[in-house]
Order: structure tokens, then sequence, then C-alpha cells
């Protein structure tokens, strides 16, 4: 009797009360293996892109109409930005794929026996490293490793491990242990019981985890400009250096633009990587 | 042990289960002073569901998790079909002992088929022989394969969930089934049913199951056997309960089973034990006309409806019947029971029928017939006058 039963909208999980038990054929109301695409998530991929694309439309309006002078010019040359939000978004890239090849292992390992004992230390550290600044991490690693991209990439780093190391340790730990066990139960190995029940049910709290940090690591890529690694901070700079208002907001403005899309891509990654039926 | 499916010892009946011997198992936690098992030595025939019960602490999880060695043990030796089980690896020897969890303890990024499939998975079988057994399976604990087979677990209500778990456990066709719990999170009567269910699956395959309840009634219903363990263990109890029941060995037993057993006792005899009236039946898409003439004829007010593979689906009235042809009745079926079922259970089901009866059904949800208060009370007085003899 498929037909006389409508899927809710939204697939609202099957009541568990007595009523609600169905023998054979009674078909529970949830939408079949539906992605729950909820208004807000809906939301929070539609505007942010709708936002930037205005915005930068905006600026290139008043980047070809504005009158400039000829510092101004120089920097703000099409080529010139082209070029830095390159370097910009290379060290974000870089950044973030050290960061989540580093972070999760570490953080599966700070979950197994023994070492597990050290995961509420680490996590400790890691929340406390967070408010270090960053300014001061990125000079003092310059100082020892000498400028340039990759010293900017190890300080980027070392700042973005932390949310990810800390999201991964906390997804692992929340899921149910019954679960695992009914894996063991089962006579799945360890590893195998890691990669197809912990790390898929965890891998929300994960991702959340690596959206956090790829914020994080394209916001605080603006000061690689200090040590020479490049980035969008270059603009900014400049206008602080030079006096000149307008191309330090350009360039703000530009980074805000750059991070949004960022933030935006990471919840799109989220949401594509969201194991179906969580 | 191997994984064949079928493992035929002499007997007149199919078992398909291996027996499992404890001898003089003890588990000892690191930094406590008392053991959680102190000693425990046991046989647990082929083919029987064994109920392991107890207070809270008593040891009878730890000692159903060691024959799985999900809980190593301290000393001692389990055999399963005469082998230690400490001859393979723990991954091995789990993949041929089911193991079934309270609530089914679905993985909810898999979808049914997927959870069903994973000790086939594990042993190496090919898709096409997995998806096959994964129907079956659905078939068997009474969920359309096609409806289900794709759904994930959130999607399920729990008792759904939990014949999910049975046919996951039962998944790779293993000689022994642990279950811990299994039908503890669910609503009474879900739980019904679902042990219902569980003995006419086990009507078929004869496995032995091993299975740790905290409820009596539970133990007197499933068991072939009921295991009373006292802290740290200690056999308290070990027999059929009917013995149980007539012939407590101590206090703690006595207590433990409490009072009522003359009740209880309705718990031990089965609708199979008294008498199955049938009534007249009608097939969706008889003509009604024909119908009511045979059921008038009969003396009846009201038609069994079965469906094409001979299981009940309603139970109208004459006067309700309309159209031309039996329909296919769209409400699920609420009153219907199984013959393995208690006359405890009966008596519920039927006071929510208007009938004052129950459509008993057998394997695979087959009509057998009816059972009405005439029925259990004729039982229950014949069984006080053998009592009182």
């Amino acid at each position: 009797m498929s037909e006389s039963v409508t899927a809710g909208p939204g697939g609202a999980p099957p009541d568990t009360g007595p009523d609600a038990e169905p023998g054979p054929e009674a078909t529970p109301r949830a939408g079949r293996s539906r992605r729950r695409l909820d208004r807000e998530t809906l939301l929070m991929l539609v505007v942010p892109p709708v936002l930037v694309a205005i915005v930068f439309a905006g600026y290139v309006w008043w980047r070809q109409t504005a009158d400039l002078d000829e510092t101004e010019l120089r920097q703000l040359a099409w080529g010139t930005v082209g070029d830095q939000m390159w370097e910009h978004v290379k060290l974000t890239a870089v950044t973030s794929l050290l960061v989540v090849l580093i972070a999760v292992p570490l953080g599966v390992l700070l979950t197994r026996g023994r070492l597990s004992r050290l995961s509420p230390v680490v996590v400790g550290i890691a929340n406390i490293g967070q408010a270090a600044p960053s300014v001061g991490l990125i000079v003092l690693l310059a100082m020892w490793r000498g400028f340039g991209f990759w010293t900017a990439v190890i300080a980027l780093t070392l700042y973005g491990i932390l949310p990810v190391l800390r999201n991964t340790i906390t997804g692992l730990r929340g899921v149910d242990a019954t679960l695992v066990e009914a894996g063991r139960g089962l006579g799945m190995s360890q590893g195998s019981v890691l990669l197809r029940v912990e790390l898929p049910l965890a891998s929300p709290v994960i991702m959340a985890g690596v959206r956090t940090s790829l914020v994080l690591v394209v916001g605080t890529a603006t000061l690689a400009t200090f040590i020479n690694g490049g980035g969008l901070g270059g603009i900014i700079n400049s206008g602080i250096t030079l006096f000149r208002f307008d191309v330090m907001v350009a360039g703000a403005v530009l980074v805000a633009l750059l991070a949004l899309l960022i933030e935006w891509l990471g919840r799109l990654l989220e949401l594509v990587t969201r194991p179906r039926g969580i | 042990m191997t994984t064949a499916p079928e493992k035929t010892s002499a007997g007149d009946e199919q078992i398909s289960g291996a027996e499992i011997v404890l001898q003089d198992v003890v588990k000892q936690y690191p930094g406590q002073k008392v053991p959680a098992v102190r000693s425990l030595s046991l046989t647990i025939p082929a083919g029987e569901i064994v109920m392991f019960v107890g207070p809270s602490g008593c040891g009878k999880t730890t000692s159903l998790k060691m024959i799985n060695r999900l809980i190593e043990p301290t000393s001692g030796t389990i055999l399963i079909d005469g082998q230690d089980v400490r001859q393979q690896s723990e991954n091995q020897l789990r993949r041929q002992v089911g193991y079934v969890i309270q609530g089914g303890s679905l993985f909810p990024h898999m979808t049914v088929a997927k959870n069903i499939a994973i000790v086939p998975r594990l042993l190496g079988w090919d898709a096409e022989q997995t998806s096959r057994r994964v129907d079956e399976l659905l078939d068997l604990v009474g969920l359309e394969p096609a409806r289900y087979r794709d759904r994930y677990p959130r999607e399920l209500s729990g008792g759904q969930q939990q014949r999910v778990g049975v046919a996951r456990g039962l998944a790779a066709d293993p000689p022994v089934i642990l279950m811990d719990e299994p039908f503890g999170a669910v609503d009474p009567i879900t739980r019904q049913r679902l042990q219902d269910e569980l003995l006419s699956i086990q009507r078929e395959l004869r496995k032995t199951i091993v299975c740790v309840t905290h409820d009596i009634d539970e133990a007197i219903k499933l068991g072939d056997r009921i295991l009373i363990l006292q802290e740290g263990a200690e056999v308290a109890q070990y027999d059929t309960p009917d013995v149980i029941l007539s012939n407590p060995a101590n206090d703690f037993v006595a207590d433990f089973v409490g009072a009522g057993s003359s009740l209880k006792a309705l718990s031990l005899a089965r609708v199979s034990d008294v008498e199955i009236r049938s009534v007249t039946t009608a097939r969706v898409g008889d003509p009604v006309a024909e119908v009511r003439q045979r059921a008038e004829a009969n003396g009846d007010s009201s038609v069994v409806v079965l469906d094409q593979r001979g299981r009940p689906r309603g139970w109208p009235m004459l006067r309700q019947l309309k159209g031309d042809r039996i329909v296919e009745p769209a409400e699920e079926l609420e009153i219907d029971i199984d013959e393995r079922a208690t006359l405890n259970d009966a008596l519920d089901t039927m006071l929510s029928s208007r009938h004052g009866a129950a459509i008993v059904t057998g394997a695979r949800d087959q009509y057998l017939g009816i059972v009405d208060f005439q029925a259990v009370t004729d039982h229950i007085r014949a069984m006080e006058e053998q009592g009182g003899e």
C-alpha cells in the first residue's frame, strides 16, 4: 500500500511508539535516503556566492571608474592583484592539505590505546595555542627558518592544525562505543572499524573543523606578506605604508571576498562528504 | 568449525547449531578484588536457546562476551563444537559467531543491505551471493527486501532496526549466535512480536543461541534452558523453564523467578498447546458473494482474509465486506500471534481484538487458525486438574 503513505517533508524520523511498530507491509514515513537540505543549509549555500559576486562586481565598477593616481593604479593593476590572489589561494590550499594530512592521523593516534590518555592534554594545549597571536608565530618562525613561502606555510599549518586536531579527537570520541564494539563483535579488525565505522561517523565533526581551519588560514595568510610569503596582504600593506586609504580598503575587501568564498567551499565540502544516513 | 551453511548431526531434526562448552572460565579484571566471573562451567547443547539471566552485575554479559572473545577470559577454556575458541584469531572466530546487540546497533551510515552484508563481505563472498543472502534474510525476518534493502537505519522503526540486527547476526549462517539483551530497547508489544519471530526463525534454523536478558519472563518464554546467575557468575540454577518454575533450586532462584509462578506458567504454555479453531478464510481477490455464502454455511459472522502467500491480512465482519472482490485491508493486522507465543501473550492479544480471539500463524506468518478465550480457559482448567491430582 505504498501509494497511501506519503513521505513526510524532509524525511521525518519514524515513530517508535507501539502504534507505529509496522509489520512487514508498513512503510515508515521517512523519505527514502534523502539527503537533508533544510532551509538554513540551502540559504548558506546560495547566499554567500551571490553576495561575493555582487560585491566583486561593485569592486570592478569602482576600480574602472574611480579617479586613481599612478601609485594606486600600479598597486591595483589587474595583473598584480591576480598574482597576489593566486598566491593567497596557493598558501591556503597547500596549508589546508598539510593540515588535514597531519591533524587527522594525529587525532586518530591520540584516540587509540594508551595515547588516548594524552588527548585531553593535547586538546588543552591546542585551545591555548589558538589564543597565541598569529603574527608572533609567523615572525618567530621567520627568524628561525628565514623568509619565504614555505615558512609562511609552516606557520599557517601550525596554526590551522589546531581546530582539525581538536575536532578529530572530539568526533572520534563522540562515536557511540556500542557501534565500535558491534563492529569488533562482527569480526571487523580494528583498522576496518576505524575506516568503515569510526571515521565516517566522525566525519561531519572533522569536516566542521576543516572548515574552521580553512577560514582561519585564509584570514591569517594575509600576514604572510610580512615575511615575503606573498598573498593579498601585500595590497593592504602597501595601502598602509603608502598612506593610500583606498588601496588598503580594496585589499581588505578582496581578502574578505576570498575568505567568504573559501568558507562557502568548506561548507560545500562538508555537505558532500557527509555520509548518507546520518 | 566451518562456515558451511548446513551442519547436520544425528537426530530427528536438522540442527545447524554447535555445542558450546565452558570449562572453569574465570574473568578477573585487573585492580578488582572480586572476580567478575569466579569459575563458570557449563554445557550449552547444540540447537538450543539458552538464556543467561540474573541481577545486574552478576557477570552474565561478561560470560557471553567471553564466548566470542570480546572479553578475554583470565583462565579456563571455551569450546565451540569441540574447538578451543583461542585456536583461531579473534576476527576469524567472530565471523563465525553471530552477534546481535540491543537495539540492533546498526551502523547509521550504511544501508540495511550493507549492514547485513558486513560479515559476508569480511568472509569474501561475491557480490551476487551476498545480495541474494541479504534478500533471503530480510524475508526471513519479515521485511520485504525490495522495500527495505536500500533504506538507512534512521528510516526504520525500533522494531525494524532490531529485525535487521537479527538478520545481520544470521548473515553468514553461523552455528552459534550470541545475543546481548536483544529486545531490551523496544516497547512491550514490539518485544513480544520480535520474541515470537525469533522462536519462529529458530524453529527453522535450529541454531545454538545464547541470549542475555534481565527479564525472567523473556527467559521463560524463549529459553529451552535458563541459566540463573548470582554475583560472580555463580550458577544458581541451570535447567529447563518448567523445572525452574516448579522446582527452584534455592531461595535466590525462587525470589528471582518471583511470586505468581502459577500465572507465570501461562508463559510456559504455548498457543500450539491449546486447541486452535478454524474459521472461514478468504483470499484477496475472491468474490465477496461466494465468501459470504461459505461463511454463512459455516455459521461464521466474520472471515479471515489471507494474502496470496497465505499470510493473514485482516479479520473483517461479513457486513464490512463491500464491492465485488475481497480487497487487501489497508491497515496493519495487529491481532495475529505466532503459534510459539505464550498463552500470556495470546491473552494480551485477544484483549485488543473485538473478536475476543487471535489469529494464529506458523512459519513465515502462514495462517493456521484462531485461538479464543474459551480455548485458553479450558487449557488452564485442564492444567489445574492435572496439578491437583
